[in-house]
């Protein structure tokens, strides 16, 4: 029960936490010439609690705040779109994790790279040209520069917060 | 960092680059410029043309399309964001603008009749 409890009080933490670094991003002007293109700050508090809560809950938090930020900040097509690179990019670092042979550097570049891919698939289909994808290997690169910076700052709460905190 | 961690950029930047030469590869000079809405033929202009013209998008909102010495290019937009007006000019065959909110696509095309022109027509 009280396991239960206090299960439930870190996935509302972290789901808040996600919605306010989803707000902040929100509110950074899109400097970026392409569209796609974000810091990806959310991607922090999944991987952090990948780390510390393990991939169900992560997956639940990366779910609800998809959906709730997409309603309060965005429309339907752009949560369409965060849910294609959302899905994608968490099914890629559980398998990086899993393989053991990552640090969260690379879990997190992985889910960068892939979020920007399922990205461009979904804008692919809903312009129906495929002709799009000339912009993949630029999403490629910047995916993996987000991505290290926040494998940096997981590394760093990690660090100073530690595995199973809450 | 782990060592391993390095693969996934090296993948990227070998993808990426790879992916460049097999479009560079494959790039002509394009003849014709095609315009899509929702993804429905909307225009064909010849890219030797002047053209300067407004696109209606999906929602109400415009593009506006510059067609001048060999390339085509989308000079404003309604959109909020204006991607596709950062967008660089295009001429070479499978080159497009894309402007997602509007739903256009500007594309190159080599100016063959393909198969779509023959189910418009």
């Amino acid at each position: 029960m009280q396991l239960q409890t206090n299960r439930i009080a870190r996935l509302a933490v972290f789901t808040a936490l996600a919605m306010i670094l989803s707000w902040m991003e929100s509110q950074i002007p899109a400097f970026f010439p392409f569209p796609g293109m974000k810091l990806g700050l959310t991607n922090l508090v999944v991987v952090f609690s990948l780390y510390d809560s393990g991939p169900a809950d992560a997956f639940s938090v990366n779910l609800i705040r998809i959906f709730l930020s997409g309603i309060l900040f965005g429309n339907p097509y752009s949560i369409a779109y965060s849910m294609a690179g959302g899905v994608l990019s968490f099914v890629f670092m559980i398998l990086t994790r899993r393989s053991g042979l990552f640090s969260v550097y690379g879990v997190s570049m992985a889910g960068g790279v892939f979020h920007n891919v399922g990205q461009i698939l979904v804008a692919a289909a809903v312009v129906q040209n495929y002709r799009i994808t000339f912009y993949l290997p630029v999403l490629l690169v910047t995916g993996c520069a987000t991505g290290f910076l926040i494998g940096f700052l997981s590394d760093e709460v990690l660090r100073r917060i530690g595995q199973k905190a809450f | 960092m782990k060592k391993a961690d390095w693969l996934i950029p090296a993948a990227a930047v070998m993808t990426a680059v790879l992916w460049y030469a097999f479009l560079f590869i494959n790039s002509t000079d394009g003849s014709e410029v095609r315009v899509l809405v929702d993804g429905k033929e909307y225009a064909v202009y010849s890219l030797e043309s002047e053209v300067d013209t407004v696109i209606p998008g999906v929602h109400g909102m415009n593009n506006h399309l510059v067609i001048h010495d060999g390339y085509a290019d989308i000079t404003e937009a309604g959109c909020p964001d204006a991607l596709c007006v950062h967008q660089k000019a295009i001429s070479k065959k499978g080159e497009t603008i894309v402007c997602l909110p509007n739903k256009v696509v500007i594309e190159i095309t080599g100016g063959e009749k393909g198969e779509y022109d023959a189910v418009a027509n």
